[in-house]
């Protein structure tokens, strides 16, 4: 409390003076008051700067700085410069980064589009003026509020051999296909993974288009249908267009979530089998901080966080072109 | 059905046609209803069940409802195979420090940047935006070698103690994550909706920036820190990453990390279960009160852009 005071008095002091005398020249008063602004502004983003820039700029920083070190959490030899060894190391020698890097693109290849589409559905469904539809809206969100540690541990308890994917599998086929032991068969398991990615977020970008075809005028759509447009003629000529700016936020928020994958993997595969599950953000996780790599880990960190700025950058890029 | 009036003509086939249509809607939304619920529900009828019983229902409808041997014995073994209550305990303490500390910084970072001309606003607001798009998980093997070297104070037997190294405690759990560039941005652009003749106002009435902060765009802006809290209460419950990587010390450990107790050779499901509705039943509890909220915050998250 005793700060703030000391924070306003330059300008307290400034703002009687001037009502009481507006014929003499407010200079003073006005310099003084921007000066209480300016030390009151500073004042009160300093907190926020601090721990920014402790926590996000440094790290960034520190991590740049670390890729090109031998560095390790516990080490006996000191910390050395090493050049790009770690980068050449990662791209020559590492046949887990190539796979790693292979299967991230895989998965955000399939969930950008199938998330973004499945969401969209839904939002058009719970967009519908009929009775209940808030209900729905909840139950469709319900996974997102749902931890993804208990997400993945529930989906590879269900992914079991003898679980209930493949009892269902079984009983909806009259046992004429078999299910296989999802998780820890190479070809099925970054499938598997992806299932339970899309059935959790999925609800999160439901509510993100729903507020998008909520800012459509009604008008547009009572226009379209005396013109004789028809449901779909409507979503393409209408709804489509006018979700412009929902579509770009949406595709740019499931990319950068979906390069990001690690929960799953941690909790249902350690990247395995063979490396079929294992990601970017894994395997520098792994080798960064498990093995205690922390350069290497860097290393890799880095190139993680290239790749999506870029991604990032083409995205806006391409969307920014149409206009 | 058949007394319908065929005289009526267009109008009723139209009444008629929207009728199914309306029908086909609720067939869809319950399916996609079942699809979106029946984990959980098998996730909570499981945990009330033995382990054989889990098995031998789970090829028919018996696997969703809680018929059978049903009790809480699950829930008993949990207690005796891990500390619950006080994994329970730390994340609430975790997540309670986190949200709120944050609401306060962000959201006076978010009234200095959009009601206050100061010197540096400019780079401040900039850096503030580019930090966006920065995911945790590219900063955090750099963010452990960090903390791991940040000088800390220890209170140890009466007097303060210099000391290196901030793992295995709560403040390396809450600090890192208070200031949040998204929060700043979204309180800052709720901020810049409230007239500025406000702040004129209160100012020739002789208030400080801080009063008007605290009295005047606070009070106005109740939905910019309910979106705020609920953004960050989520992660903030969550997290599991990077307690992974710093706390080791199992008296500090969060609900999410406890769950590694449980991954072994030969899992005992039911308990695994007991455990996740535990820590999932209070996040469950609060969306559905404040269910309207919730969905209120995403929309306004992603108005912007």
């Amino acid at each position: 409390m005793t700060a703030t005071f000391r924070l306003e008095s330059p300008a307290d002091a400034a703002t009687p003076d001037a009502t009481r005398a507006p014929i003499r020249p407010r200079r003073r008063g006005q310099r003084a008051a921007r000066r209480g602004e300016a030390r009151a502004g500073l004042a009160m983003a300093s907190p926020a700067i601090v721990l920014l820039l402790t926590f996000l700029i440094v790290p960034v920083l520190l991590g740049f700085a670390l890729s090109f070190t031998n560095a390790r959490l516990i080490s006996p030899e000191p910390l050395r410069f090493v050049g790009l060894d770690n980068f050449v190391r990662a791209f020559t020698v590492d046949p887990t980064f190539f796979r790693s890097a292979l299967n991230t693109f895989a998965f955000a290849a399939v969930v950008v589009p199938v998330q973004a589409g499945f969401g969209l559905f839904l939002a058009l469904m719970v967009n519908q003026k009929i009775r209940g539809v808030t209900a729905f809206r909840v139950i469709f969100f319900i996974p997102v509020v749902t931890s993804i540690v208990v997400v993945s541990i529930l989906w590879k308890f269900m992914y079991q051999p003898d679980g209930l994917v493949n009892s269902f599998i079984d009983s909806v086929t009259f046992g004429a296909w078999q299910g296989t032991a999802w998780l820890n068969n190479p070809s099925t398991a970054l499938f598997a993974i992806i299932v339970l990615s899309v059935w959790q977020a999925v609800g999160f970008h439901m509510l993100i288009w729903l507020s998008g075809l909520q800012t459509i005028p009604e008008e547009l759509y009572e226009a379209a249908r005396i013109d004789g447009a028809g449901t779909w003629r409507q979503f393409r000529d209408v709804t489509w267009p006018c979700l412009r700016p929902t579509r770009i936020f949406v595709l740019i928020t499931i990319t950068i979530a979906a390069l990001g994958l690690f929960v799953q993997i941690d909790v249902m595969t350690q990247g395995g089998p063979i490396d079929s599950t294992s990601t970017l953000v894994y395997h520098a996780v792994l080798t960064g901080y498990r093995q205690q790599q922390i350069g290497y880990g860097s290393a890799l960190s880095l190139v993680f966080f290239v790749i999506v700025l870029v991604i990032a950058l083409i995205q806006r890029h391409l969307t920014r072109d149409k206009d | 059905m058949a007394a319908t009036p065929r005289v009526r003509g267009t109008r009723s086939e139209a009444s008629e046609q929207r009728r199914r249509r309306r029908v086909w809607s609720y067939l869809v939304l319950v399916g996609l209803a079942v699809f979106f619920l029946f984990p959980l529900v098998f996730m909570f009828v499981s945990s009330l069940k033995p382990d054989g019983q889990i098995l031998s229902d789970i090829s028919g409808w018996r696997a969703f409802l809680p018929v059978g041997d049903v009790g809480l014995d699950n829930y008993g073994a949990v207690f005796d195979r891990v500390p619950v209550g006080r994994f329970l305990l730390n994340s609430l303490l975790v997540t309670v420090a986190i949200v709120g500390l944050g609401l306060v910084v962000n959201s006076m970072a978010g009234f200095a940047l959009s009601r206050l001309r100061w010197r540096g606003r400019g780079l401040v607001l900039g850096v503030v935006i580019a930090t966006l798009i920065v995911p945790f998980e590219t900063i955090a093997v750099p963010l452990v070698y960090w903390v791991a070297h940040l000088p800390t104070l220890l209170f140890q037997d009466g007097a303060l103690v210099y000391d290196i190294g901030w793992l295995n405690s709560y403040k390396v759990q809450i600090i890192p994550f208070v200031a949040n560039a998204f929060s700043i941005f979204l309180f800052s652009q709720y901020f810049s909706t409230i007239p500025t003749s406000l702040d004129e106002a209160a100012r020739i009435d002789g208030a400080g920036w801080f009063t008007i902060y605290r009295r005047i765009v606070v009070p106005l802006s109740g939905p910019a820190f309910a979106t705020v809290a609920i953004l960050t209460f989520l992660p903030a419950w969550n997290q599991y990453l990077w307690p992974t990587m710093v706390v080791q010390d199992e008296k500090l450990r969060p609900v999410m990390v406890g769950m590694q107790y449980f991954f072994q050779d030969n899992p005992a499901w039911g308990e695994i279960m007991a455990y996740t509705s535990m820590i999932t039943l209070p996040v469950l509890v609060v969306f559905l009160a404040f269910q309207r909220a919730f969905v209120s915050s995403v929309a306004a998250s992603g108005v912007k852009g």
